[in-house]
């Protein structure tokens, strides 16, 4: 997917000017020019992220609006869980909950947000996933909803203890909201769509805002001396430890929400003898893998040693066994644990935790632990 | 002492048969907050370009080769344990390891330090 866009002109969010007034290092990512790092580097900007607050351009993400044509949220929220194995209907106006896009395989084909704003919903996707969701909403959904890409505006996250109070300063709502809330705010004066949530698992706010206000509410909220702005080389590192999935290593149109360990997300009235079992793509092997279990999951790992083993590295039982049994999906050095910290994909029988497994590095066979997710304990105010 | 360069961003600075290889500043801006560094072993046989030690930032992973052939006589224990040296003191503390030169014409190749400027300017 990525390497098909490389051929068309990378694109810009409405931050650009920002990120290269602050020595961002600019490096293509889903189609977009985008900051992996600023001058302080990704280990402060990660440790300053869980110290303090750290802003982040997310703007590359897909925003759609699902309105549905009867003009109720509640006949969106029906038409929406024809496409993923989420319970939609029971989304309360001014909350939101995560859900998958899936497959007639079972597969996921995005991971993404669904918010209830009352008369519709707000779904924010993957950068890479963004134009494929829009054409699978227009096909599934074209029925009963119209699906209206927000293209006009940006999105800002602001993480870290320190998020609440800065926000707080220019947005009298914001200590109000628990973990998930989502809904229309005003932040400074400016019309912003705002969430409780994130990708760092820290406590923190999304901020959806008009394009041409994008650098103005940045500014705003970097004018605090408690927040710097961090880029995508922490926000993987923050993810990671956090263990958060990232669409397209991690997860991907082959692996299921089961096999992904993202069971926690499928309520019980889309489950068999649920109130709406079923009714999605891949319904019959996710919620026979519900049952059943799946024949591989994803893990967290501690490699026993200082080396990072990143993404792509094989697994093996044992240090001479021949016969790969699964394979690192995202690794790295965590700089909050101190240490290096990966996920991967292994034999359902040998994903318990403290299970002993190996990685194939360089010529040798690393020894990892699975370790329960997420590595450093997140700090959502529910 | 002479101190010489690779294209490469190695530092090899010449005392006699024996060269310290490094990396230099440059490298360890390019390459941001080191976190990991795996060094060869004592008594292995390096040919010129081959990988020899490793050098990981948060980000990613990449190889130091071995400048020139010779035998690795002596590893820097104290980056392994402190890796962050390489940014910090690339071209001094954070030399990675020393090898017995085995055949010092391989050295005519290399830069000095006004080539090496040059190099990434």
């Amino acid at each position: 997917m990525l390497a098909r866009e490389v051929e068309t002109p990378l694109k810009r969010t409405p931050l650009f000017a920002l990120h290269a007034a602050r020595g961002g290092k600019m490096v293509p990512f889903a189609g977009y020019e985008m900051p992996v790092q600023y001058a302080s580097g990704v280990l402060r900007e990660h440790q300053h992220t869980r110290a303090s607050a750290g802003l982040f351009d997310v703007s590359h993400m897909g925003q759609i609006a699902l309105h549905a044509k009867s003009g109720k949220a509640e006949d969106a929220a029906l038409a929406l869980e024809r496409l993923v194995p989420q319970d939609i209907l029971s989304v309360a106006p001014g909350r939101q909950r995560y859900a998958q896009f899936t497959n007639p395989e079972g597969g996921i084909l995005d991971d993404l947000m669904v918010a209830n704003f009352g008369k519709h919903l707000f779904l924010v996707v993957n950068a890479a996933c963004k134009a494929e969701d829009e054409a699978h909403l227009r096909a599934g959904l074209s029925d009963v909803c119209t699906i209206e890409p927000l293209a006009d505006r940006a999105l800002l996250a602001l993480q870290g203890p320190k998020a609440e109070a800065v926000l707080a300063k220019i947005c009298a709502e914001a200590p109000a909201m628990r973990f998930m809330d989502a809904g229309p705010r005003r932040i400074d004066g400016i019309d912003c769509f705002v969430s409780r949530s994130g990708y760092t698992g820290e406590d923190g706010f999304e901020m959806s805002v008009p394009a041409d206000k994008a650098e103005a509410l940045a500014t705003a909220l970097l004018a605090s001396g408690d927040v710097l702005p961090i880029g995508l080389g922490a926000r993987d590192s923050l993810r990671l430890e956090a263990g958060l999935c990232l669409y397209g290593h991690d997860i991907d149109t082959a692996t299921t929400p089961v096999e992904g360990a993202l069971e926690w997300s499928i309520q019980k009235s889309r489950r068999n003898g649920g109130a709406r079992a079923g009714g999605f793509a891949g319904a019959d092997k996710i919620l026979d893998q519900l049952e059943t279990g799946a024949p591989r999951r994803r893990v967290g790992l501690r490699p026993e040693g200082r080396a990072p083993v990143r993404e792509g590295a094989p697994l093996f039982a044992s240090e001479t066994s021949s016969e790969q049994i699964g394979t690192v999906t995202s690794g790295g050095f965590g700089p909050t644990l101190n240490a290096p910290v990966a996920m991967g994909y292994l034999p359902s029988p040998l994903a318990a935790s403290d299970t002993l497994v190996f990685a194939e590095l360089r010529g040798q066979r690393l020894p990892m632990r699975v370790s329960a997710m997420p590595f450093i304990a997140n700090t959502y105010k529910r | 002492m002479t101190t010489l360069f690779t294209a490469d961003h190695e530092w090899l600075r010449i005392d006699g048969d024996v060269a310290t290889i490094g990396v230099t500043d440059y490298a360890q801006s390019q390459l941001g907050d080191v976190v990991f560094v795996e060094l060869p072993k004592v008594g292995r046989s390096l040919k010129k370009a081959e990988a020899a030690a490793v050098v990981e930032s948060v980000k990613a992973a990449s190889d130091v080769y071995s400048p020139i052939t010779g035998e690795v006589t002596e590893v820097n224990e104290a980056l392994a344990a402190e890796p962050a040296l390489v940014n910090s003191d690339a071209a001094g503390k954070a030399w990675f390891f020393k090898i017995k030169i085995a055949d010092k014409s391989e050295l005519d190749g290399l830069m000095d330090e006004a080539a090496y400027q040059k190099h990434t300017a």
